[in-house]
């Protein structure tokens, strides 16, 4: 093998602590949300019923499971099942795509009744309702930002698994492309009863 | 270099997801019934189990070394410390103008 030298642990440790760096940039959002709940607990309350709990545990259900297509995904390469793992992350972006279309809707629904950011039912008020919707849109948006780029990164190591150069004897790519993609999960995990499940 | 390789099982996977799954439940059932401060912090304590089942099993953290264990952990603690103690210094204000 002329392969480069390869440093698996380094690699993997380097992957984790760029992810520290997003649980913080995620960190900063929950911090502006927590303070504003205080601020505004009735508000908060209010603007939680008007998000719609079925979309959003959908979201839930289609963000988990994509996570368990990837674990399942990893595991499959590493046994040797290149068209199984294959498969496994087609069904993932497909799962993001599901996820990103349902978070369209939502956001034109809610556009579509005037809840915006600045919006002129939105500036009426106390200004709570403005800012529960605003955190709402700049912390889902952040959030389908990483989906949209998570999926795209799982799609660049399929293009690697269906060259051969990333295979069961060398699968860090996948697996630190897998990292991300749970990162992603596990904000949804906060971010949705925080949002759809306040009130 | 060696890769440390460990495989884990589908029906593993299998089976936390189906945990993942019934704490969802859990939680948007939790949420039609109205426990005051409470719900937040059954909500959170939810989604905490549920970011534990993902980080020590679907991001394989149960099985990876300590050193990287104890920066993870790090990590948490910075995390509750920067939000805990804003927090604490926003509840203790006394009602400010406006």
């Amino acid at each position: 093998m002329s392969e480069a030298h390869k440093d698996y642990a380094g690699d993997k440790f380097g992957m984790w602590l760029f992810l520290f760096t997003e649980i913080l940039l995620f960190g900063g959002f929950f911090l502006l949300y927590s303070v504003y709940l205080h601020r505004y607990p009735v508000e908060f309350h209010e603007g939680g019923l008007q998000l719609s709990r079925v979309f959003g545990t959908f979201n839930t259900v289609v963000l988990i499971t994509s996570s368990l297509t990837v674990a399942l995904a990893i595991s499959a390469l590493q046994q040797g099942k290149k068209a199984l793992c294959l498969w496994l992350l087609s069904a993932t972006i497909a799962l993001a795509g599901v996820f990103m279309v349902n978070k369209f809707f939502e956001w034109s629904a809610k556009i579509g009744h005037g809840i915006y950011p600045g919006s002129p039912e939105m500036a009426a008020g106390s200004g709570g309702a403005n800012i529960f919707f605003g955190l709402y849109y700049l912390m889902t948006g952040a959030h389908g930002l990483h989906v949209v780029i998570g999926a795209a990164i799982l799609g660049f190591c399929m293009l690697r698994i269906w060259q051969g150069r990333v295979t069961a004897d060398n699968f860090g790519l996948l697996e630190n492309g897998g990292l991300y993609w749970h990162l992603v999960d596990l904000v949804w995990i906060f971010l949705f009863p925080l949002f759809y499940l306040i009130s | 270099m060696t890769t440390q390789k460990h495989i884990l099982p589908f029906a593993l996977l299998t089976r936390i997801w189906l945990v993942l799954m019934v704490l969802t439940g859990v939680t948007v059932g939790v949420a039609s019934f109205d426990f005051g401060y409470l719900n937040v912090l059954v909500a959170m304590t939810v989604a905490s189990t549920k970011a534990l089942l993902v980080i020590f099993f679907f991001m394989h953290l149960k099985y990876e070394n300590r050193t990287l264990g104890a920066f993870v952990l790090l990590v948490f603690v910075i995390l509750a410390i920067f939000i805990g103690f804003t927090f604490f210094d926003v509840a203790m204000r006394p009602e400010a103008g406006s």
